[in-house]
Order: structure tokens, then C-alpha cells, then sequence
């Protein structure tokens, strides 16, 4: 029974010491390099670091639900929603430090000290008693999980559901301003294939053209009988591109050739430099 | 002192002394590492027989030391690092992959109580009253592996696949989640060893079918296998996340996928398969089969079904597209879910409060259908035909007094510009768009 009681103040005293000391570390400088790292993506996972952290104090003050869920929760999926908007928005987007409201940052450490001052005044004048742990409030209903439940769903059940509907009402509005009406149904794979053959060209638009004087986007390919197109050419580019006069000359050329004339019209020599 | 607490109470947890802590956690590490090795190797002989190929087998007997030599390899390749990548992060993400993919196994049943040189415990590091959240969180950093090395490598097929993933793991986790639900309601509590304790009778997985199909569904999508891989499909993104990586950081993200597999595997056996505890059959016939070390067995056969249930699917199915498996998550596993766990927590309800069976709570399910399926079928009768299905009226661009878009079955009248656009036939029909709805036109 001894070594027992030994082992659990090994635990509740000198490891809750180590807990706090390595979390609350880690939690305050993941605060501070929050604010400081000029990286958005650096921030998400500075703050990322300082909730894992508390959640972990959390479990250690005998409040092991509100930890996970605040790992599953926040960790997991609205840090991971702010990493993912941050991505989508620009990988090397760093925070611009010019000030653009005069006198912001004057403002701002103004601020930021009175609302200190605020704080320390307000903490100042507390008291406090001794710890009273959450041993009584884990066990009073036969665990955690179950004594926040018989709180949620008992005494504070109304805030919980007026919050839910808030919350639902919010993700509705989030849909109504992402919905785009579609005012014709969408056309399925087989009905674009249909509609594909029946266009009398079912294959591929013909590729570029890459041939020994140009080889830039516009340059048009051949058809069978050597004749230059612009299909193969990109829309903005047509009747833009030189490469596509080049070739008219040069399939002019082949044209005349083929005809059986023996004399070559035009002859361009200065291309070749 | 009291009598020792029976299996399912979490008073067995926590008195283990400092040593043994050490040596279990030690013990369930390398135990990991092995198992990935073998996973490799079972699972390219699997998929290999699957394909009418032999699959490795030069390296040791029947192949068995070729995870062993391409281990080898890589811990010998060089770590390169891009010139572009975000160089802290970047080294950061493959060790956030791996460690946290061990994690999970603190909280996985093995086996009962036994005991180890003199100390009676049970064969699981530790257990708490909310372990199974636990595994969804760790589960949840995890990915941050996968979606800081998509970011920090500086190239665009990872920056692709770390978005992918993000998405993806948001989806799928909530899937998982509720798929856990009805397990909770059924077992009464979220840790995994009283979650064992409670299928003595009955498997979860027979009672909470939809459940466990949603898992297993949800499992694939969460450790980015085929045919849910989308984060690294190499025809599409080369390698997805870990394009850049090469060499040990590599191995890792190699590692914390074939743990997180084994992780899945782990859960869906503690969760629906029964646990450790011996199959049907068996421990009719033999009582002993669920006392002392033959638990493992049991165990590591079920999580090996599973594992070769993720070969099989990726022998068998082609990737999905993106978009589908995203509607696949979103329109059908989620909603799925909420309805089963409604059913679920109203019989639960109903026999809490009623005391009433099955077979009773169905025969007033049956009436109570009837009744409003008579009920709908009347007023039908009495509100005549479906007289809604008329032709859209002629387009009106100013219906109600501001400008509309048509109704589907109405058209654009073609406008006076239009026409004499065509007239001139200087552009293409194709090219003609409606007055108002392009501001670039002339």
C-alpha cells in the first residue's frame, strides 16, 4: 500500500511539476513567436504548439475530455483550416510591416500597456485559497466524461442548444454566400462524350506545331496534306504569332514544289541567321 | 487492500512501477518498427500474388530481409534539401509524421493482466477514461507531418498534395469520429479497454455494422491509401507531399504511413473486432484462449485480416478523382452517419426509458411508417394530379423588375447587336454572348 501511495505522489506531485514547467514553456514561447514570425505559416504552427500544450495541461489538472477535445477540435481542425486557407492564398506570403494607418503602432503599444495595467490591478487583487483539484467534481458523477455530460445536458442544456443553433446558423450562412444556383442540370460524362462524337471531331484539337524555325506555342501544325493550321494554335495567338506567316510562306513553297515548278518563290535566305 | 479491480475497470491502470513503463513502451516501439518491416514485406507479396507476379523473394527466406536491405538503402541515400524549401520546417515535418504514428499504440488493449517478472499488469501501456479521443488527436497531429512537408518543400506538386491532405483529413476524421460514436453509446465509455470488456458477447462490429463499414471506409481515407491516395497519386502529383524528400526523412514518412496502417488496423480490431479476445469458436471450445500471452496471437491475426483488407482494396480499385471522393466523404459517409447514430441513440433511448425490446420497438416502428404512408397516400388522392410540371413561361430579363437570369427550359432571346454581329459574320457565332453579360464587349 506504501509503495502504491509512493508511486502516486510520484505522479500527482514531481511529474504535475515537470508537466507544467516543460508545457507552460512551451505554450508562452509558442505565444510569443506567434506574434513575432513574420511567416503566416510559422504563426499557425507557433500556435498550433502553444494549444497542444495546454491541452496537455489540461489532462494534467485532472481534465483529460476538454484536452483531447481541445486537440481534436482546434489542433486538428481549425488550425488545420487556417494552414490549408493559408496555402491555398500563397505559399510566400509574409506580412507586409509597413504601417499603413498613421500612428497605429503608437496606438497599439498604448494599448497594450494599459490593458497590462488593466490585468495586473485586476490580478493584484485577488486572493487565493488553497487548490481544491477536481477529484470531488470527477467523481461526484462516476468520471469526467460523464460529470461534464450531466452538466451540459442538465443544468446548462439550453446555452448548449441556443449555441448550437447559433453555430448551425452560421455554417448555413456560410453556404447560402458559397452557393452559386446552377440553372441547367449538369451534363454527365456520357452525355459530354454524346456530345462530343456528335460534333463530327471527336479526337483531340491537333497539337503544335514544332518544326526547325520555330519552335514557340504559336507555331501551327501541319494537316496531311501539308497545309498549316490554326486549330492547333491557341486562340489568343492566332493571326498573332509571326511563326504562323512563316509557315504559310514555307507550306506556299512546299505547294509549289509539289505542283512540279522548278523555280523556288520567295526565297527567304536571310532566315537562317 | 481491496480486491484487484476485474478487467474494464480503470483502476488497473496506473501502478505500474517506473521500469516497466520503460520496458513496455520500449517493447511496443520496436514491435512497431519489425511490424512495418514485415507490413512491406507482406503486403508486396500480397499485392504481387494479387497481380500474377511473385513479389520479392531473393533477400532471406521467401524475401523476408528485403524491407531489411531497402531500409539499408535509404539510411545510406543522401537527405537532399531543396534550395526553395522552408529549411526548419522541412526537417520538422518527417519527425512530427513518425512520432506521432507511434503514439497511438500507448492506449491499445493487447491482452489482460499478466504478470511481468512478479508485477501483475495488464498488456497496454496505459488506458484513461478518454483514450479513443486520444487517438483521434494524435491522429489529427499526424497530419500536420503530412501538410507542413507539402508546404516546405517549395514545389508545387507537394505544396498539392499537403492541401489535398488537409482537406481531406478534416473530411474523413469527422467520418471517423461519428463512426466511433455508437460504440460509445453501446459500451458506455470511451476507453479502449472497457470498450473490450463490453464485446464479450457480441462483436461491434455485428451489432454496429454501419458503423464499422464507415470506419473502414474512413480508416483508408485517413492513412491515404489506394483507392483514397489522392496526397501522393503519383500519376497526378510524382509523389504528392514527400516529392522533395529522399534518404531517412523519406524512411519516415515511409514508416509513419505503414504504423498509421497498423494504428487503423489496431483500432478497428479494439473497436468492432472484439479486441484481444479470442474469435467465437475458439473460446468455446478452449477457455484458456483468452488468459495469459495467447491474446496476442488473437490480436495480431485480427490486425493482420485489416491489413490485408488495405492490400486487397489497393489490388482491386482505381484512385478516385478528387471531387468525387470529397462528395463521397461529405454527401454520403457523413450523413450516413448522423442518420445511424439517430437510430441508434433512440432504441438506446427507447430501452433506457421504456424497457421495451426489439421486437416490440419495431412493430410500433412498422405502424407508425404505415400510419404516415397512408396518411401521404390520402392527401395525394385528394390533391389530384401533379399539375407543377408546366413549361416554363417566355423569358422576362426584368421579371419583377430586376435583371434575372433565365429559368432552366428558358433562352437568351438573341439581342439586335447579336444579329447584326452575324450578319457581318466578322466573329464566330460562338463568340456572341448575350447584351449585359460581358463588359469587355464592344
Amino acid at each position: 500500500m506504501t509503495g502504491l501511495l509512493a508511486v502516486v505522489d510520484l505522479s500527482g506531485n514531481t511529474g504535475e511539476q515537470v508537466v507544467f514547467w516543460v508545457c507552460a514553456v512551451v505554450a508562452v514561447v509558442g505565444a510569443v513567436g506567434m506574434i513575432a514570425s513574420p511567416k503566416a505559416v510559422h504563426s499557425a504552427l507557433f500556435i498550433a504548439s502553444t494549444m497542444i500544450s495546454l491541452a496537455v495541461l489540461y489532462v494534467a489538472q485532472s481534465g483529460p475530455f476538454l484536452g483531447m477535445t481541445q486537440i481534436v477540435v482546434y489542433t486538428g481542425a481549425v488550425m488545420m483550416l487556417f494552414l490549408f486557407v493559408l496555402m491555398l492564398i500563397g505559399v510566400d506570403s509574409t506580412d507586409s510591416l509597413v504601417e499603413t494607418i498613421k500612428g497605429q503602432r503608437l496606438a497599439a503599444v498604448l494599448i497594450g500597456l494599459g490593458f497590462l495595467g488593466l490585468l495586473l490591478v485586476g490580478f493584484g487583487s485577488l486572493t487565493f485559497s488553497s487548490a481544491q483539484g477536481l477529484d470531488d467534481a470527477n467523481t461526484i458523477d462516476g468520471g469526467n466524461v460523464e460529470g461534464i455530460a450531466h452538466l451540459i445536458f442538465g443544468r446548462y442544456l439550453l446555452a448548449f442548444e441556443a449555441t448550437s443553433a447559433l453555430l448551425i446558423t452560421a455554417a448555413l450562412g456560410a453556404m447560402m454566400m458559397a452557393h452559386r444556383e446552377r440553372h441547367t442540370p449538369r451534363k454527365t460524362q456520357r452525355e459530354l462524350s454524346e456530345l462530343r462524337v456528335r460534333s463530327g471531331e471527336p479526337q483531340n484539337l491537333p497539337g503544335p506545331g514544332v518544326y526547325a524555325r520555330h519552335n514557340a506555342i504559336g507555331t501551327p501544325a501541319l494537316l496531311p496534306d501539308g497545309n498549316p493550321t490554326d486549330r492547333s494554335v491557341p486562340e489568343s495567338l492566332r493571326g498573332v504569332s509571326t511563326a504562323a506567316g512563316d509557315h504559310h510562306e514555307d507550306a506556299a513553297q512546299i505547294n509549289a514544289l509539289a505542283a512540279g515548278q522548278s523555280t523556288i518563290p520567295s526565297a527567304t535566305p536571310e532566315d537562317e541567321s | 487492500m481491496n480486491p484487484a479491480p476485474a478487467y474494464g475497470d480503470l483502476a488497473i491502470f496506473g501502478h505500474d512501477p517506473l521500469w516497466l513503463i520503460i520496458i513496455k513502451a520500449l517493447v511496443l516501439f520496436i514491435a512497431l518498427v519489425l511490424l512495418t518491416l514485415f507490413t512491406t514485406w507482406f503486403e508486396r507479396r500480397v499485392v504481387a500474388r494479387m497481380q500474377q507476379r511473385s513479389g520479392p523473394n531473393r533477400v532471406g527466406p521467401l524475401g523476408l530481409l528485403q524491407p531489411l536491405a531497402d531500409g539499408i538503402k535509404l539510411a545510406l541515400k543522401e537527405g537532399i534539401t531543396p534550395a526553395n524549401a522552408d529549411r526548419v520546417v522541412y526537417l520538422l515535418a518527417p519527425i512530427i509524421a513518425a512520432a506521432a504514428a507511434m503514439l497511438v499504440f500507448a492506449v491499445i488493449p493487447i491482452g489482460p493482466v499478466v504478470s511481468i517478472f512478479g508485477v501483475e499488469t495488464p498488456l497496454q501501456l496505459t488506458d484513461f477514461s478518454v483514450s479513443t479521443l486520444y487517438i483521434l488527436a494524435i491522429a489529427s497531429v499526424g497530419i500536420y507531418g503530412i501538410v507542413l512537408a507539402g508546404w516546405s518543400s517549395g514545389s508545387t506538386y507537394s505544396l498539392l498534395g499537403g492541401l489535398r491532405s488537409s482537406a481531406q483529413m478534416v473530411s474523413y476524421e469527422i467520418a471517423m469520429g461519428l463512426s466511433f460514436v455508437a460504440v460509445f453509446l453501446y459500451a458506455g465509455s470511451m476507453s479502449t479497454s472497457q470498450i473490450v470488456a463490453g464485446q464479450i458477447d457480441w462483436w461491434y462490429g455485428v451489432l454496429l455494422l454501419p458503423s464499422f463499414v464507415i470506419y473502414l471506409i474512413s480508416m483508408v481515407g485517413e492513412t491515404n491509401r489506394a483507392p483514397f491516395d489522392l496526397p501522393e497519386a503519383e500519376g497526378e502529383l510524382v509523389a504528392g507531399f514527400h516529392t522533395e524528400y529522399s534518404g531517412l526523412r523519406w524512411a519516415m514518412f515511409f514508416l509513419a504511413e505503414y504504423v498509421n496502417m497498423i494504428n487503423v488496423a489496431a483500432v478497428a480490431t479494439t473497436l468492432f473486432l472484439g479486441g484481444w479476445r479470442a474469435p467465437a469458436p475458439i473460446s468455446t471450445v478452449w477457455p484458456g484462449a483468452n488468459e495469459g500471452w495467447w491474446p496476442i496471437l488473437w490480436f495480431l491475426a485480427k490486425i493482420f485480416v485489416i491489413l490485408f483488407v488495405f492490400v486487397w482494396l489497393r489490388g482491386t480499385l482505381p484512385r478516385l478523382r478528387y471531387d468525387q471522393f470529397m462528395r463521397f466523404g461529405w454527401k454520403v459517409l457523413i450523413p450516413v452517419s448522423i442518420v445511424w447514430i439517430l437510430l441508434v441513440s433512440a432504441w438506446r433511448g427507447i430501452r433506457n426509458e421504456y424497457g421495451t425490446d426489439l421486437r416490440t420497438t419495431l412493430i410500433w416502428l412498422g405502424v407508425a411508417l404505415f400510419l404516415v404512408a397512408a396518411v401521404t397516400y390520402l392527401l395525394d388522392l385528394r390533391r389530384g394530379p401533379d399539375d407543377t410540371a408546366v413549361a416554363p413561361p417566355r423569358f422576362d430579363p426584368y421579371a419583377g423588375g430586376y435583371p434575372v437570369p433565365p429559368l432552366p427550359g428558358q433562352e437568351f432571346p438573341v439581342t439586335r447587336r447579336a444579329k447584326a454581329i452575324v450578319t457581318a459574320s466578322v466573329i464566330e457565332p460562338s463568340d456572341i454572348r448575350p447584351e449585359g453579360e460581358g463588359d469587355t464587349h464592344e
